[in-house]
């Protein structure tokens, strides 16, 4: 920070200007190694995820039975079978595929739940910060109830109490996972929004906006909700590896995903009782649940820094 | 001061109110009853049983009968479990729940805490970035991926703690362990960021600059401002150790009421789901009251309105 301040000679007062706040912010975002390192990992995710299934050795549902018989009914483990590079399950279900096919389901819930999250906070916590009076009061003590309620008990319940209509089978079921994560953790975005759209219509723009005529819906879409975006996307960001975890969670209890489609929590679950012959079969899956919840993280913590304007020049 | 605490205590009642309706909504909404499972019998017993659980009833009477028994402290007989009601259930799991849950919770505290003081006082030293590894490690690692790795360590290459059982401090450690993990991350990354955040501070500047020792600086008035916004963070984090315990009971075969959870839901078993989401709601709710009213103690600056 200090190093840019005074390489901007006294006058040249032009090239400060040119640098936006999202500039400003992405300059220091990519100064930050950890939120890289982070960013890095997502995208090697997102070209998992998107590229995976073509380039996978194998199907991620498809069993190789001449194999595993061959084996004594046995999981391969790696080196046994130069096939399968890091061997197979019981089932002789390829690893290396199946956990390919993980990175497509652990970024669908870090993106589908945090749409669920913004389409019912935003709306919400806008409301809320924007009327005030009443209609505030009953949509806080909303947030407030919806905040006691046990998240995973909820996410459970309705994960078992819809598994058998249509809608729960969308996606192996994920869908339905990924919407009960987000009913439940729509709430800190909902408060923050309230809180700050609270402190920015009170500001001296807003007050310019309203004498121009303009009207109380553009005010709220256009001026304060762009004001608010940095906490927003941090918020955002920050609640990712929740969802991931939450969704890791329950795939490893056998509520989520269904079968043969395996999240990387039922592939640990899966791996647990052969952890002495084959480890890995829970170490791997492990391991990418432990470096996607870290990388996303890192980015937002990076966000965070890069987007909190009291930080900056502080660091 | 009395006034808010009544308010917010009688907030309470249509916390859990709305609460119970949700779940007994969703409850009802799942496919299926709690006997659907089993063998098939005659229509007419099956109609018997039915009855003698009021499930032939509508649903709103079945809801207001739950709620007056629940008034009593009666939560209704068990589906599953015949000999046992849902109270007794509760009464044998509930100490191990809240022996593990608390625990937990004073291991996070009593290592988070100094963890983010630590990387604070050694801000991008090496003992920052050890100390954020270590939290970094808690905040990646699964409660269920860490207590797999404690017992590959602990119990099968050491061989020095049992893997099962809940029956002494040798059985309490890897549970313990695995349950609090993340949440000492949460809390040492919390106090690192508000110790970092208090060193900018004009009353920090002025005992340094009156010439008071460094230590009597960071223990007097660094460390104690500090605390404050960690406070808010312990309520929820208390009863997620307390209400999230049970995959780790389940794991370690720990005698808890976690594991009625799922498997209420899983059978079906209606007054067991509903125990279960009182007992963690109103968790959940209360500790947050505590919170915020020892917020209030901690911080003479808040006033309660």
């Amino acid at each position: 920070m200090t190093s840019r301040t005074t390489a901007v000679a006294p006058g040249s007062v032009e090239a400060r200007r040119s640098t936006g706040i999202w500039r400003d912010a992405f300059g220091r975002l990519i100064k930050n190694r950890l939120a890289i390192l982070g960013l890095l990992f997502v995208g090697f995710l997102v070209v998992l995820g998107i590229l995976g299934p073509r380039f996978a050795p194998w199907p991620f549902d498809l069993q190789d039975t001449p194999a595993i018989i061959a084996n004594n009914y046995r999981a391969l483990v790696p080196l046994q079978s130069p096939a399968h590079l890091l061997g197979t399950d019981k089932l002789g279900q390829d690893i290396l595929s199946r956990i390919m096919d993980g990175a497509q389901i652990s970024l669908s819930v870090a993106l589908v739940v945090q749409i669920v999250v913004l389409t019912i906070g935003l709306p919400i916590g806008a409301l809320a910060g924007w009327f005030g009076g009443r209609l505030d009061t009953y949509l806080m003590r909303f947030t407030d109830v919806m905040y006691a309620f046990p998240d995973l008990l909820l996410i459970i319940l309705m994960s078992v109490a819809f598994r058998d209509t249509a809608f729960g089978r969308l996606y192996s079921g994920l869908f339905l996972v990924f919407v009960a994560i987000g009913l439940t953790s729509w709430v800190t975005v909902a408060r923050l929004v309230r809180g700050q759209l609270l402190s920015l219509k009170e500001m001296e723009f807003v007050e310019a906006a309203h004498a121009l005529g303009v009207r109380d819906r553009n005010i709220v879409v256009r001026h304060l909700l762009p004001n608010a975006i940095g906490p927003i996307i941090v918020a955002v960001t920050l609640g990712i590896p929740g969802a991931i975890l939450a969704e890791a969670t329950l795939a490893y209890l056998g509520v989520g995903v269904q079968p043969p489609r395996a999240s990387w929590g039922s592939l640990i679950a899966a791996g647990q009782p052969l952890i002495r012959e084959a480890p890995h079969l829970v170490y791997l899956p492990g391991i990418m649940i432990a470096l996607a919840l870290i990388s996303f993280t890192f980015l937002g913590d990076g966000l965070r820094d890069a987007l909190d304007p009291k930080l900056k020049g502080k660091q | 001061m009395a006034g808010y605490l009544v308010r917010r205590i009688l907030w309470l009642i249509p916390v859990l109110f709305v609460v119970t309706i949700i779940t007994f909504t969703l409850m009802h909404l799942v496919p299926g009853g709690p006997w659907s499972s089993d063998k098939q019998v005659y229509g007419g017993v099956e109609r018997a049983i039915a009855a003698k659980y009021h499930l032939n009833e509508p649903l709103w009477q079945q809801y207001g009968r739950w709620v007056f028994d629940f008034m009593r402290g009666d939560f209704g007989p068990s589906f599953k479990y015949a000999d046992r009601s849902i109270n007794q259930i509760i009464a044998e799991g509930l100490p191990a729940t809240l022996q593990l849950g608390v625990m937990a919770f004073v291991l996070a505290i009593a290592v988070g805490i100094p963890l983010g003081i630590i990387a604070a006082l050694g801000h991008n030293r090496w003992p920052d970035y050890l100390a954020t590894g270590i939290s970094m490690l808690g905040i990646a690692t699964p409660s269920f991926v860490l207590a797999i790795l404690l017992i590959v360590v602990f119990s099968v290459w050491l061989k020095a703690l049992p893997p099962l059982g809940w029956k002494g401090p040798d059985t309490w450690v890897m549970p313990v362990l695995a349950l609090a993990g993340y949440q000492i991350a949460q809390i040492a990354r919390y106090t690192r960021a508000s110790m970092l955040e208090v060193t900018r501070k004009d009353y920090v500047r002025t005992a340094h600059s009156k010439g008071l020792r460094e230590r009597a600086v960071v223990v007097r008035h660094m460390i104690r401002n500090a605390l404050i916004p960690v406070v808010t963070i312990l309520g929820p984090i208390l009863a997620f150790l307390v209400t999230g315990s049970f995959i780790i009971e389940a794991f370690f075969g720990i005698p808890g009421i976690g594991k009625y959870y799922v498997q209420g839901i899983v059978q079906r078993d209606y007054s067991l789901i509903m125990a279960m989401t009182v007992i963690y709601a109103f968790a959940v709710a209360a500790l947050n009251v505590v919170v915020d009213v020892l917020y209030g103690y901690i911080d003479p600056r808040i006033r309660y309105s």
